[in-house]
């Protein structure tokens, strides 16, 4: 398998001073880490805002010490994570511990509009940057706080990964078989793809009420209060009918055939859902079943659920000697819904996400030609752009100093001589 | 449309116009939640979606779907033919003064009716028009026919999840059309936005593939840099490349411990805490006293090492209750999480300390049901009351009285079928 072949053409890279867009006028300093913190920042930083994290080397985020490197070859910035989601952004490298740190972050605070952060609550605060402090250095600041178990309550000082905020929003409750224990989402920190949204929608708005008022705000919101939201049909069942979720595998209780079925290949598989008699009579048209139309044990949706192990077996008679993509385009054409399980080698060329510029290849110093995390959504009038890729540890220290800060050449070079810019 | 409130809510004075069913409900549920004016325009009869369960006491009957009123909250609603040359027209007028329109429609539906971007904008050259479709409205599979199993299978969720002996689970409450929803709630602030800059709207484009693949594709960097496919494993976690295996789900006494070994600077702490916990309950070995954490990396250590570790702390969890680890979890701050029931969800003392649950009245029903509170609380401006998502064309006589219709016209509309 050559990964290298799908990547396409590389995008082209702007300077960072040079574009007009959505949020060319807006400045945000990022204390974020994990995949919450720059998944909350794509949304600005695709559409042309100026995003500086801060961040250092004598703690680096995890996702930059973490496997997969480059070559297999461990290095800050050499991680697969931490540059496939960072596009668009830069990288200032302060040393938060150094007593000069400080100032200079409030100074770079003093030029922006937002400060961002997901940090254990007591950090920002143990660092004189709550939201009291920034207000002094910048009344009309927008603050995101965006903590795993938010800024009150009782688990705010935990530390908070993924797959414990998921555990405590209930999710795996949703996820398994009868017979065995509940599951994790396959990607463990699902709680970092989802709290991002509603961050981001809400920082709009507030941005919008800054213009329109003159009044910055704090925006606090915990990441698994997020996650619970995606779930909470099935906190009203209990609340309501005192029903807790059952383990059922893939069965759907309005819908048979409704499960993945086995295919040709090692570990291959084909989503099919079934919702009614016409789709039914579709499927079994297209695998040359359609005595099975009529069947007395399949006719009818209850019919088919009473019998549905049978049904997942005479679907899976069919599936098992064709490919996934096959099966998928074969139903498709009947217009019945149906779709390859794809693994990561199936995303990475699925001809819609590469269409709709999920990807974007980009030229990184340290890692040649690397697939970043492009677009989740299209915008007709101002697509989300790439711009530059994922940024070194501190590689923006002089830009930002200089240009942004004003700093002289001899500044910063005494800035940098003294260990501040660690 | 709405009358203002004393203190502002963050968008007060927008109106959106929803015309989603389950794909889309998440969107106008956002912009509601920042003081927008959500009217949830359903055909004549109430939206299909309704039929969603599960349902209020088990009934199913389109006013007493839980999954509608879980994510309509805060709407008002409306009934509205939109395929009759009336339903067109006031449709077009109820556009006129809206800053958004929702649709989850097939892609070119809108068009087909004549209500697309480009007519749409002609009317109103502010509107946003958000749509929200399994695949987006180009590309290759914008005409593929999608549901909840099949998108998230094409975004990658599904192949990573279940138990590696057994095919691929997902999971049973519909997810790709929240990622979608939220992110068409991003999309259209962002075009929102832009408006300000433009004095024009946009269409706001959301795949329910894309949404889910957006993160869920995190195991791309993996198989680009070591051509590695990640793969399921169950109550596992794979480290070292796909090598070694660690627990994630844990059995206790009453229940699951979600808790995985980091290690490092990151994890140490956490594991120190828990063997300090053991050993206090006179249940740690020698080993896992003197064991440094700090020198522990979950994505280097073999297999023979992560059992031994692992074999003393799922004989301890065993012994514990959830109510335990909880406890101990706060107290000795470890972040380690007992998997929360549905119950412990609605009595969970951080939830009520942090003012999560409001109970909102259900007056048909003679009930009241715990929502959620806005998830972004602001500090300047007001989140809304919490109301419950409307009853079929609910607000007709309110939003068709805004609009200048009389009595008699909705009268008329009713008879017709029309709204």
């Amino acid at each position: 398998m050559d990964a290298m072949d799908l990547t396409g053409p590389v995008q082209k890279t702007r300077r960072l001073d040079q574009v007009s867009d959505v949020f060319s006028d807006l400045k945000i300093v990022a204390f974020s880490w994990a995949m919450v913190g720059p998944l909350t920042l794509k949304f600005f930083a695709d559409y042309g805002a100026r995003v500086i994290r801060i961040e250092t080397i004598h703690r680096p985020c995890h996702t930059r010490t973490a496997s997969p490197f480059k070559d297999g070859k461990a290095g800050l910035n050499r991680s697969g994570y931490f540059n496939h989601f960072s596009a668009n952004m830069m990288s200032v490298s302060l040393n938060m511990g150094h007593p000069r740190a400080i100032g200079l972050a409030k100074e770079l605070i003093s030029q922006a509009d937002v400060v961002m952060e997901n940090f254990t609550p007591g950090v920002m605060d143990k660092w004189g940057l709550g939201y009291e402090e920034l207000k002094k250095v910048k009344p009309e600041i927008i603050m995101v706080r965006q903590n795993g178990f938010g800024t009150e309550g009782s688990y705010k000082n935990l530390a908070a990964f993924g797959m414990i905020l998921a555990a405590i929003a209930g999710i795996p409750n949703f996820i398994g078989w009868p017979d065995r224990d509940p599951l994790p989402v396959g990607v463990g920190a699902y709680t970092d793809c989802i709290s991002p949204r509603f961050a981001s929608a809400a920082l709009i708005a507030a941005l919008d009420y800054r213009d329109r008022t003159g009044k910055g705000q704090l925006l606090d919101l915990a990441q698994y209060e997020t996650a619970l939201s995606f779930i909470l049909p099935g906190v009203l069942d209990y609340a309501v009918n005192g029903r807790e979720p059952a383990r059922n595998g893939n069965a759907c209780a309005y819908a048979v055939p409704h499960n993945v079925y086995s295919c040709k290949g090692d570990d291959r598989w084909c989503a099919i859902a079934i919702f009614n008699d016409e789709q039914w009579a579709k499927l079994c048209g297209v695998m040359g079943k359609t005595g099975c139309i009529a069947d007395s044990r399949f006719d009818t949706l209850l019919h088919r659920k009473e019998n549905e192990k049978e049904v997942d077996a005479l679907v899976e008679s069919w599936t098992r000697d064709l490919s996934p993509e096959e099966v998928m385009a074969r139903v498709q054409a009947a217009g019945v819904p149906a779709g390859v399980v794809e693994n990561a080698a199936d995303l990475y060329a699925d001809p819609q996400l590469r269409h709709r510029r999920l990807f974007w290849p980009m030229d990184h110093p340290e890692m040649g030609v690397f697939t970043h995390l492009g677009a989740s959504l299209d915008m007709s009038k101002t697509p989300a752009l790439a711009r530059t890729p994922s940024p070194m540890i501190g590689e923006h220290n002089e830009y930002v100093l200089t240009k942004i800060l004003g700093k002289t050449d001899e500044e910063f070079l005494e800035l940098l001589a003294a260990g501040v810019l660690e | 449309m709405k009358t203002p409130v004393q203190s502002a809510g963050v968008l007060d004075g927008c109106r959106a116009l929803d015309l989603t069913d389950e794909k889309g409900f998440l969107c106008g549920k956002i912009l509601a939640d920042l003081s927008v004016d959500v009217i949830k325009v359903e055909p004549p009869g109430g939206d299909p979606s309704r039929r969603m369960g599960p349902f209020w006491h088990d009934i199913p009957d389109p006013e007493k779907s839980l999954y509608w009123f879980a994510y309509n909250s805060n709407k008002r609603g409306i009934t509205l033919d939109i395929k009759t040359s009336d339903g067109k027209e006031i449709f077009k007028k109820l556009a006129e003064r809206c800053d958004f329109v929702i649709e989850s429609f097939k892609p070119g539906y809108m068009d087909e009716l004549g209500l697309g971007y480009a007519a749409l904008s002609g009317i109103n050259k502010g509107i946003i028009l958000t749509s929200i479709t399994a695949f987006g409205q180009t590309g290759p599979y914008r005409d593929f026919e999608g549901s909840d199993i099949v998108v998230m299978g094409m975004s990658g969720s599904l192949y990573l999840t279940g138990d590696s002996d057994r095919r691929p689970l997902n999971i049973s409450i519909p997810q790709a059309c929240l990622h979608a929803g939220a992110d068409a709630g991003v999309g259209s602030m962002i075009a929102y936005y832009n408006r300000k800059r433009t004095g024009e709207g946009q269409h706001v484009d959301v795949s329910m593939q894309q949404s889910a693949a957006w993160f869920l594709a995190s195991t791309v960097p993996w198989y680009e840099l070591s051509a590695l496919i990640l793969s399921r494993v169950g109550t596992f976690k794979t480290t070292s490349y796909g090598k070694v295996v660690q627990r994630q789900v844990w059995p206790c006494k009453d229940g699951y411990v979600f808790f995985f070994m980091l290690g490092g600077p990151q994890g140490a702490k956490t594991c120190r805490a828990l063997v300090k916990w053991m050993d206090d309950l006179g249940m740690a070995n020698d080993f896992l006293r003197t064991f440094i954490w700090e020198e522990f990396d979950m994505f280097l250590a073999e297999q023979d090492l992560v059992d031994r570790i692992s074999g003393p702390i799922e004989e301890f969890f065993r012994t514990r209750t959830k109510k335990e680890v909880l406890d101990a979890t706060v107290a000795r701050s470890i972040s380690i999480s007992p998997l929360f029931s549905m119950e412990d969800e609605l009595n969970d003392q951080n939830l009520a300390a942090r003012g999560f649950w409001t109970q909102v009245d259900h007056p048909e029903l003679n009930a009241a049901i715990p929502y959620p509170r806005q998830l972004v609380r602001f500090s300047e401006t007001q989140a809304p009351t919490t109301f419950r998502a409307p009853l079929i064309g609910e607000h007709n006589r309110e939003v068709y009285g805004e609009l200048g219709l009389s009595v008699r016209e909705i009268v008329a509309l009713k008879e017709a079928g029309i709204i």
